[in-house]
């Protein structure tokens, strides 16, 4: 379910780090609770995104979800097709609905966060206490 | 399964397009008196840069269908007039007739906000009327009428506690403290206000938790906002202890009056610590909710916040009403014109035919409410155990079990004849049922509520798919609202619109 | 009490129901201290004949016998018998916000029906179901063009209405908005100059109304290119939609925030009219207010829903666009019906009368000595003149006649002194001008 190159946060945003470059969405988890996705909100190329902050909002017709920063970097590309098909959040969460991708500040901060598998524990454990 | 649906029967409805599409060039609907002064042109008398030929857009029709159109759209609506609006928190109750004859009486409807006061002497009066029954229903010294709508009555009051801690304590401070089971409209205003929002746990029984209040006031409180009897529809019994909690560290309290029809005749928030409130006179003083609007949010206030209350303040000078629009420490104007009038006539007809007698509208409205919970606690979860008010509030957590949703069962209560309850209200209980039935609902209707909700509960359980897939009755079945959010379409075009 | 239909025995069976000995212990949770004991101290109960009496009586204490020339945002034109039995109508009169799409269509319907009026007549692509009135508007649209442009000066022309720039300077006091002040020149416009040099890098918006409040058009085309020029937004405000009728939208305009009072609404002493606001597409999602939006049922049947609710204060709260939740819905139902039977043809023809008149007047009063009108801008249906003396001392004597007259400038504008602002709508006739404009030549010709 949950890709294992990828790393997870709380909030349930992943990231999937090539080199220098992070890929941000968020999980099947997130799509799910949201129900069906309306509209994405992103931040625009060259904006400084720092870890913990909010850096955009994904939204279903009756609730806000914001989307914090995994880790700390500059967004070298945010993903512009989302505008038009939002649905793909719903369809496609952990491919072709990545968010915004960025050049990490400190490659280190990524360490930090969950893998697949303790991503996966964390939202089973969610689920068996809803 | 028919058979147990009371209230409603079918009934033919007229179908109808929009009238853009009945538009034909050359049809009319209104005509005028001829010009009795000289014809002039528009292009002459503006210059070609300024004048316009005419309105693309707009649709050719005649009177008749202009009647028939609005008359076959308002078919489709549902209306306090034509049965029980358990909302809670909306307050639907009837909305008496009188009350429109009089607010549009030559005299009253056709008056110019700029007229010569002497010549206003009878809209003055009615605005110093209804100043004088509202500070004695609510208990407090006075207030203002300018406010537009319950939202802006609570940015109204917000101001005045910004200006008078600015005047008497040298800053506004920075935060507004507002309970977790609060109207969105709170943190909303309080932010428009200036202020931080710091949202305050209720305690296990949907409460102030007095104990955690004194942990949180501090110097940098400026006010928190009480809606009394809370969402919940229960009375905070700590209120006028957190009153004092506030007032010992300087800060105010403001009373969300949004659920008054539980109080007036009864008690005053005025008595119980209360600083400054609003009413929305669309709800507790039945004007008419009109599909949305237009309402009015009065702010009433103890004396010391009196010096600041918006412009135009009213006034008595030698046995005469007048306006003064020119208070040194007034926070300003919050709407031009003074307010919405028209409304104002309304509520005031509306208290002047109870009079004191308005304790009565509050006890039925209270009995309504406690009739309909203990007949239908036995089936529908109720997550707080609190003495119910004027409003009650289940959860769907006993129909959740069969995957009915408080929002299916509000569907289904459409085919039943009635309208909905609300859902998903307050933010604290999960799949909240919130009944508000207001004192205008008889013992027969009450009966035919509590005999469909009883219903529903059994479908939810046998036939849980019959009330997931409701209403079945209605014009259109639901409705697809993540296709309208995503493409959204906000206005008719016509066939080979350039624009 | 003929509003409760209770009898004595049903409350009793009902409190018996419940288990509860008396009403007074349904209030048992209310502390015992805070219950009142004594009936409150309000007038006796009325019956409906009481009280209209009331009401007549009050209704005699104001102006009825006058004749006005009052406008200065507040209009009157013709209303029709049709809308407003329409909008009593029980359906639209006594029914709730139509969260509840399904059995609310004839509400949704019609605002989806306001919505695409409101493009058509100020020439923008979006517009709401409706604010408070033109002042709130006009203020809601300076807080959209802010977060907009994420910048927080505002370039404000004097010459919108003064009421307008005190509800905007309010709502701004406390959120670090700057507001910058434009004077007018003898046209009656805004100050282009000096607007074009008070425009920066940090400016949000530039706020103009048109027709002014002189009655004068602003030069909107220009306005707007001096705005984008700088990255800000051009926001305009219109007090008389009936312009509209004769007159160029101001379709390169950002954001338009308009009063509707003039399209079927009663003055009704300042209230309730309906404000709203229209824009781009592209900014929607930064527009205040609630929006009806096109979509269909699950057997494909065309309806109306309320949309893009997520800017809203009940699902957004502290984040949320706006505070506003009630409108003015019954308001903007009237206004709907009431340019749906004007009509393209009707509205021209509205449109017209009010230039004609406002015209024949102007000339009437410009043939008096030492009345002059104040500026020299094109106008629609209200302009302001200069007379030798005091306006109000003018106003004194013409009350006598049972005329109300213009309204004095000088107590907006300390500059303004000696002028007054007329309006003459369709409702104004030719003996009503003639009667006042003879009676200020008569007052003007005899020494204070």
């Amino acid at each position: 379910m949950y890709p294992s190159d990828y790393r997870y946060t709380k909030e349930h945003e992943w990231i999937k780090v090539s080199g220098n470059t992070g890929t941000i969405g968020i999980t099947d988890y997130a799509q799910h609770e949201l129900g069906d996705v309306v509209f994405v909100e992103l931040p625009a190329v060259g904006a400084k995104i720092t870890t913990g902050d909010v850096f955009g909002t994904v939204e279903s017709v009756k609730a806000v979800s914001e989307i914090y920063a995994p880790v700390s970097g500059e967004v070298i590309e945010a993903n512009a097709a989302l505008s038009g098909a939002p649905e793909t959040v719903n369809s496609d969460p952990h491919g072709a609905a990545w968010l915004i991708k960025i050049k990490l500040a400190n490659p280190a901060e990524v360490t930090s966060l969950m893998g697949a598998a303790a991503y996966q524990a964390f939202v089973s454990e969610k689920e068996a206490s809803a | 399964m028919t058979d147990r649906i009371k209230k409603a029967g079918r009934h033919v409805s007229q179908n109808e397009g929009l009238i853009f599409e009945q538009s034909a060039p050359g049809k009319r609907g209104v005509e005028f008196p001829p010009l009795d002064v000289p014809a002039i042109d528009a292009r002459t008398a503006l210059g070609t840069a300024y004048a316009r030929e005419s309105v693309a857009g707009f649709p050719e029709v005649s009177e008749i269908e202009v009647m028939r159109h609005f008359t076959r759209l308002s078919t489709w609506n549902y209306a306090i007039d034509l049965g029980m609006y358990p909302l809670g928190s909306c307050t639907m109750k009837y909305n008496p007739r009188v009350n429109e004859f009089v607010a549009r009486l030559e005299g009253i409807a056709t008056e110019h906000p700029y007229q010569p006061q002497e010549l206003s002497q009878g809209c003055l009066k009615i605005l110093k009327l209804l100043l004088d029954c509202l500070a004695e229903i609510t208990g407090m010294d006075t207030g203002t009428l300018e406010p537009a709508a319950g939202a802006q009555g609570e940015l109204t009051g917000l101001l005045l506690i910004r200006a008078y801690l600015e005047d008497t304590q040298g800053g506004p401070r920075k935060k507004v403290l507002i309970p977790d089971s609060a109207h969105g409209t709170n943190p909303a205003t309080a932010v428009i206000a200036g202020y931080e929002v710091e949202n305050v746990p209720s305690d296990e029984h949907g409460q102030i938790d007095i104990a955690r209040l004194k942990e949180i006031v501090t110097g940098d409180v400026a006010a928190m906002m009480v809606t009394n009897p809370s969402t919940l529809g229960v009375f905070e019994q700590n209120i006028a202890e957190a009153a004092e909690v506030l007032h010992a560290h300087g800060a105010l309290l403001y009373m969300d009056g949004a659920n008054m029809n539980a109080l007036a005749g009864v008690a005053r928030p005025g008595d119980f610590g209360v600083d400054v409130m609003h009413l929305n006179l669309h709800k507790t003083f039945s004007t008419p909710h009109g599909g949305g609007g237009p309402g009015a949010g009065p702010v009433m206030v103890k004396k010391i916040l009196e010096p600041y209350l918006p412009v135009p303040v009213l006034d008595e000078k030698d046995g005469h009403l007048a306006l003064d629009h020119h208070k040194r420490k007034s926070i300003g104007r919050v709407r031009a014109f003074g307010g919405n009038f028209g409304v104002l006539v309304r509520a005031l007809a509306y208290t002047l035919a109870y009079g004191p007698g308005i304790r009565q509208a509050t006890e039925d409205a209270v009995l309504n409410a406690n009739y309909i919970r203990k007949k239908l606690e036995d089936v529908y979860d109720m997550p707080f155990n609190s003495p119910s008010m004027h409003e009650v509030v289940f959860s769907d957590a006993r129909q959740k079990k069969n995957g009915v949703s408080t929002m299916d069962i509000a569907k289904r209560l459409i085919d039943y004849g009635f309208h909905p309850y609300t859902t998903a209200f307050p933010l604290i209980v999960p799949g909240a049922m919130m009944i508000e039935p207001t004192e205008s609902e008889s013992r027969q209707e009450c009966d035919l509520f509590v005999e469909a909700m009883r219903a529903i509960a059994e479908e939810a359980a046998t036939t849980p798919d019959l009330v997931k897939t409701a209403p079945h009755n209605t014009r259109v079945s639901r409705l697809d609202e993540v296709a309208a959010a995503r493409k959204p379409v906000l206005r008719w075009k016509p066939k080979a619109h350039s624009s | 009490m003929r509003y409760l239909p209770k009898s004595t025995a049903e409350r009793r069976d009902m409190l018996a129901a419940i288990g509860a000995r008396s009403i007074e212990s349904l209030f048992a949770s209310i502390p015992e201290k805070f219950r009142l004991k004594e009936p409150l101290r309000l007038p006796a109960a009325m019956s409906e004949q009481e009280i209209i009496d009331y009401f007549r009586a009050r209704a005699a204490e104001n102006s009825g016998g006058y004749t006005s020339f009052l406008g200065a945002g507040v209009y009157n034109h013709l209303r029709s018998v049709v809308t407003d039995s329409l909008i009593q109508r029980g359906e639209f009169l006594t029914s709730y916000t139509p969260y509840q799409a399904e059995i609310s269509q004839g509400t949704l319907q019609a605002i989806f029906e306001f919505q695409t009026l409101m493009c058509e007549l100020t020439g923008m692509e979006v517009a709401n179901a409706s604010m408070w009135d033109g002042s709130t508007a006009t203020t809601e649209a300076v807080l959209m063009a802010e977060r907009l442009t994420g910048r927080h000066r505002v370039v404000v022309a004097r010459s919108l209405h003064p009421e307008y720039r005190q509800v905007l300077d309010t709502y701004t006091r406390n959120l670090g908005v700057h507001i910058h002040e434009i004077g007018f020149t003898s046209s009656g416009q805004a100050d282009i100059a000096r607007l074009e040099a008070a425009i920066d890098k940090e400016t949000a918006a530039v706020v103009v109304q048109s027709p002014n409040f002189f009655g004068v058009l602003e030069q909107i085309p220009h306005l707007a290119e001096l705005a984008h020029a700088k990255g800000a937004l051009l926001v305009v405000a219109i007090t008389e939609g009936v312009s509209l009728g004769a007159v160029r939208p101001p379709a390169e305009a950002d954001i338009v925030a308009m009063e509707t009072q003039s399209f079927g609404l009663a003055p009704s002493y300042g209230g309730p009219y309906a404000g709203v606001i229209a824009t781009r597409d592209k900014f929607v999602r930064q527009m205040p207010g609630r929006l009806a939006g096109e979509t269909v049922d699950s057997n494909g049947r065309r309806g109306y829903v309320l949309t893009l609710a997520t800017r809203e204060q009940h699902i957004r709260r502290e984040k949320a666009t706006s505070n506003i939740c009630t409108n003015q819905a019954l308001c903007a139902l009237a206004v709907t019906i009431h340019l749906c039977l004007l009509g393209k043809e009707g509205l021209k023809e509205l449109a017209a009368q009010n230039l004609a008149k406002a015209r024949f007047a102007l000339d009437l009063l410009e043939s008096i000595p030492g009345v002059r009108r104040a500026f020299s801008g094109p106008f629609f249906n209200e302009f302001a003149v200069q007379f030798p003396r005091s306006v109000k001392l003018v106003n004194r004597d013409l009350l006598r006649e049972k005329i109300i007259g213009p309204l004095p400038l000088g107590s907006s504008y300390a500059d303004l002194t000696k002028r007054a602002l007329f309006c003459v709508t369709e409702t104004t006739s030719r003996a009503e001008i003639e009667r006042m404009a003879a009676a200020v030549r008569e007052i003007l010709s005899k020494p204070v």
